[in-house]
C-alpha cells in the first residue's frame, strides 16, 4: 500500500517534460496603461506589419478611444492613408497576391498575442539571423523555418546564429549581431516592446478596464457575503 | 387593496397547487441541520446552470453558426457588443465552474454513501446530468471555431469510427461530412442551444423530485426520518426555507468572489479555460503539434490514451463513465458516510483521489512512453476503486453509527483554533527601526509550520485507520 504510494510519486516528475525546444524566451515589459507606449506600438504596426498581417478585430475609432487620441489625429498619425476612422486595421495586400509571394496568407494578428503570448512575440521578433540557404536568406531562432522575411533588418541590423549540434541536430543557441543597424540594441529592444505591447492590447482591449472594474466587483459581492452572512446567523439562531 | 390581492392570489390558488409547491419542496421540506461545506455544491450547480441559460442566450444574439462567420463573431461579442466581453467570459468560465462544482458535488455523494439505497435513482438521475453535462460542454465547445473546438472535435468523433463495423458510417453521420466542417457546427449548434439544455432540465427536475421523495442524506449517513417528533417531522431536521435558502446564500456570495476574480482577473486561467490556440481561427489544413481537450475532460482523455489498442481505449474511457453508474451497487459497506467507514475504503477514496487528479494532469500533456505508463498505473486504480468495491467493501470493520446527527461546528466555533493555528506559524520579531527603537514584525516561524505539518500528516494517517 504505502510502497505503491511511494513508487507513484517517485515516477510523477518524469512527465514533467520539457516542451518544445529552440531558445530560452525573453519576457516582455508589458504595460497597457502606457498609452505613449501603445500609441508607439500603434504606429509601428501600421508601418512595419500592416502591408502585409491585418489586425481586422480593431477599428482605428477603437484604438482613439482606449489611447485617449483625437480622431483626426489618429488618422493622420498612425492609420494609413485613405482609411476611416470606423475601418478596422485592414490589410492592403491580397490574399491572392500573398500566396503567390509567400505561398501562404499571412495570418491576421488582432489574437496572435493571445495565441503566442507576449513572451514569445518579443523574442521571436528580435531572433531573426541570417541564413542562406532559406529563400527569404534569413531564419528565426524561435520559430524555425517561418516564411516570413525580418522586416526590422534595416533597424536592428543583421544576426549571425551561434549553432551547436545536440543529440546529432543543429540546434541555435545563441544570436550575436554581426552588423549594427540604425537603431542600437537597446533602441530597437525598446520598439519591438512597445509593438508587442500594443499587439497585447489588440487582442483584447478592453483588459485594461475588465481589471479595473473587476475590484468595484469584487468589493461589491464582500458586502454582499458579509450582509447574507448575517442573515444566515440571525436565522440559524434557534437552531441547536 | 388587500382585499384584491387576497382575491386574486385566491383566484390564483384555486386553479394551481402553487402553495402545496412551495411548501412540499421549500418551506416544509426537512433537511438534515448538520450539512457541511460539502453540501453548498448542489445549490451552486443549479445557479451556475442559470448562469449559463442566462448569458447562453444573450451569446446566441450575435453568435453565427457558420463556419465562416463563427470565429469572427466571437471576437464580435468579445469587441463591439455593449458588454458582450463579459457575457462571455460568464460562460466560458461558467463552463469550467461547472464541472468544479459538479465534481466536488459527485465526489461529497461519494464519501457520505449518498448514492446508496434508498437514493440510487437520485444518483443514477445525476451521472445521466453528468453525461449531458459533458455532451454539452463537447458541442459547446466546438462553436467559437478555434483550431482547439476543431480539432477536439476531430479527435473525439473519429473515436466513434473505431467502433467495428460500424463506426466509419457512424462518425460520417454525427459530423454530417467527412470532416469536421460547416455542417458539423451548425448541427452541434442546434444540439448546444436546444436539444442538451432541454434534456439537462428535465434530468435536474427528476434529480430534484427523487430528492424530495426520499430526503437528503448527511455527513453522519443518519436517516433523520427515523426520528420523528410527535407533529411527525424529522427531530434532526430543519425546513429548507429559511433555514437553508440563507445558508446557500452565503454559499452563492463566496462563489460568485471566485467567480468573479477568475472573470475580470484571469479569464484564461492560465490556459485551462480558454486554451491558447483557440484564439487561432480553425484551419482544416493545420493540425496543431499537441491537441488537448478542456481540462474536465482530461481524466477520460488520459484513461483513453492509455490503453495502446483504439476500440478497447475508447471501451476503457466509456467503461470508466459506466462504472460510476453501477456504483449504489458496487458498494456493500452497511454504513453510508465515510465517518463510520473502516480504513480500506479511506484509504481507496485516498488513491482514487490522487489517481482522478493525475489523470486529470497527464491529460493535458503530450504522450510520452513515460508518461504513458504513469497513465496506466492510475486507468488500473480508477477501475481498481470502483471494480474492487465489492470486496473491500464487506471486509472492512465499521464502527457504530450514532442513532442521532453529531453537532456540526459553525465557522464562529472554528475561530479560536483558526486563531491559534495562526499563531502558531507567524512569528513576531522585534526589529530595530530609524529611530532607534524596535518594532514589532511579523514572519513565518518555521519551527511552527513544521509541527503543524507533521500534525496535520498525522493527522491524516490516523483518519485512514
Amino acid at each position: 500500500m504505502k510502497k505503491t504510494l511511494y513508487t507513484l510519486l517517485f515516477l510523477l516528475p518524469f512527465n514533467v517534460l520539457a516542451s518544445g525546444g529552440g531558445m530560452k524566451l525573453d519576457s516582455a515589459d508589458i504595460d497597457l496603461s502606457d498609452i505613449q507606449s501603445l500609441e508607439r506600438g500603434a504606429k509601428h504596426y501600421v508601418t512595419y506589419c500592416l502591408g502585409c498581417h491585418s489586425a481586422k478585430h480593431i477599428r482605428y475609432k477603437r484604438i482613439a478611444l482606449d489611447l485617449k487620441l483625437d480622431e483626426a489625429e489618429i488618422l493622420k498619425n498612425v492609420a494609413p492613408l485613405g482609411a476611416g476612422i470606423y475601418d478596422q486595421m485592414h490589410s492592403a495586400m491580397n490574399a491572392h497576391d500573398a500566396e503567390k509571394w509567400f505561398g501562404t496568407t499571412p495570418p491576421d494578428l488582432s489574437l496572435i498575442a493571445r495565441s503566442r503570448g507576449a513572451d514569445w512575440l518579443y523574442s521571436y521578433l528580435r531572433s531573426f539571423y541570417n541564413d542562406p540557404s532559406k529563400p527569404l536568406g534569413v531564419n528565426n531562432a524561435v520559430f524555425k523555418d517561418v516564411g516570413m522575411p525580418n522586416v526590422f533588418w534595416q533597424l536592428q541590423g543583421t544576426q549571425a546564429a551561434e549553432i551547436h549540434k545536440v543529440e546529432g541536430q543543429d540546434v541555435v543557441t545563441g544570436l550575436r549581431l554581426e552588423q549594427p543597424g540604425q537603431l542600437s540594441p537597446k533602441e530597437f529592444d525598446k520598439l519591438v516592446n512597445d509593438l508587442v505591447n500594443f499587439l497585447v492590447y489588440v487582442g483584447e482591449p478592453v483588459q485594461l478596464e475588465r481589471q479595473q472594474m473587476g475590484k468595484y466587483v469584487l468589493f461589491f459581492i464582500l458586502m454582499f457575503i458579509v450582509l447574507a452572512y448575517l442573515l444566515k446567523k440571525e436565522y440559524w439562531k434557534d437552531v441547536h | 387593496m388587500k382585499q384584491k390581492m387576497n382575491q386574486y392570489s385566491d383566484w390564483l390558488l384555486e386553479r394551481f397547487p402553487l402553495s402545496d409547491l412551495w411548501n412540499e419542496h421549500m418551506a416544509h421540506y426537512y433537511a438534515p441541520k448538520n450539512f457541511n461545506i460539502w453540501y453548498f455544491f448542489g445549490s451552486l450547480a443549479l445557479f451556475v446552470l442559470v448562469n449559463q441559460f442566462v448569458t447562453g442566450i444573450l451569446l446566441t444574439m450575435n453568435y453565427k453558426p457558420d463556419a465562416k462567420l463563427a470565429f469572427d463573431s466571437v471576437e464580435y461579442i468579445m469587441r463591439d457588443v455593449n458588454w458582450g466581453w463579459l457575457v462571455r467570459y460568464m460562460h466560458s468560465t461558467g463552463a469550467s465552474a461547472f464541472f468544479i462544482v459538479v465534481y466536488l458535488h459527485m465526489f461529497r455523494g461519494l464519501v457520505y454513501g449518498s448514492f446508496k439505497q434508498p437514493r440510487e435513482l437520485i444518483w443514477i438521475f445525476g451521472m445521466l446530468i453528468f453525461v449531458c453535462l459533458m455532451a454539452e460542454a463537447f458541442m459547446g465547445y466546438l462553436l467559437p471555431w478555434g483550431q482547439m473546438s476543431y480539432w477536439g472535435a476531430q479527435v473525439i468523433i473519429s473515436l466513434f469510427s473505431a467502433i467495428p463495423v460500424i463506426g466509419d458510417e457512424l462518425s460520417l453521420w454525427i459530423r454530417g461530412d467527412y470532416v469536421v466542417s460547416d455542417a458539423t457546427l451548425n448541427r452541434f449548434f442546434a444540439f448546444h442551444v436546444i436539444a442538451v439544455p432541454l434534456v439537462l432540465l428535465i434530468l435536474v427536475f427528476l434529480h430534484i423530485v427523487a430528492l424530495h421523495e426520499v430526503g437528503s442524506n448527511n455527513p453522519d449517513g443518519v436517516e433523520i426520518k427515523k426520528n420523528l417528533n410527535w407533529k411527525g417531522n424529522p427531530i434532526d431536521g430543519i425546513p429548507f426555507h429559511p433555514y437553508y435558502t440563507v445558508k446557500d446564500i452565503v454559499g452563492v456570495g463566496v462563489f460568485m468572489f471566485f467567480f468573479a476574480t477568475v472573470i475580470f482577473y484571469m479569464p484564461e486561467m492560465g490556459g485551462f479555460f480558454l486554451e491558447h490556440a483557440n484564439f487561432i481561427p480553425a484551419d482544416p489544413l493545420k493540425t496543431p503539434e499537441h491537441i488537448a481537450p478542456v481540462w474536465y475532460f482530461t481524466p477520460f482523455y488520459a484513461i483513453l490514451r492509455a490503453v495502446p489498442d483504439k476500440f478497447a481505449g475508447v471501451i476503457a474511457m466509456g467503461g470508466a463513465i459506466v462504472v460510476l453508474f453501477m456504483l449504489p451497487w458496487l458498494d456493500r459497506s452497511p454504513v453510508k458516510s465515510i465517518r463510520y467507514r473502516g480504513g480500506l475504503f479511506k484509504k481507496a477514496v485516498l488513491l482514487f483521489v490522487i489517481a482522478f487528479l493525475g489523470l486529470g494532469y497527464l491529460g493535458t500533456q503530450p504522450a510520452t512512453p513515460g508518461a504513458t505508463m504513469v497513465a496506466r498505473v492510475f486507468t488500473a486504480v480508477y477501475f481498481g476503486f470502483f471494480l474492487l468495491m465489492p470486496l473491500y467493501t464487506r471486509w472492512e470493520k465499521t464502527k457504530p453509527v450514532p442513532e442521532h446527527l453529531t453537532p456540526q461546528p459553525t465557522l464562529e466555533d472554528r475561530i479560536p483554533a483558526i486563531k491559534a493555528l495562526i499563531e502558531e506559524v507567524v512569528e513576531v520579531r522585534q526589529v530595530p527601526d530609524n529611530l532607534g527603537g524596535t518594532i514589532p514584525k511579523k514572519g513565518p516561524n518555521w519551527p511552527g509550520i513544521q509541527a503543524v505539518l507533521i500534525r496535520f500528516a498525522k493527522n491524516l494517517k490516523k483518519s485512514l485507520d
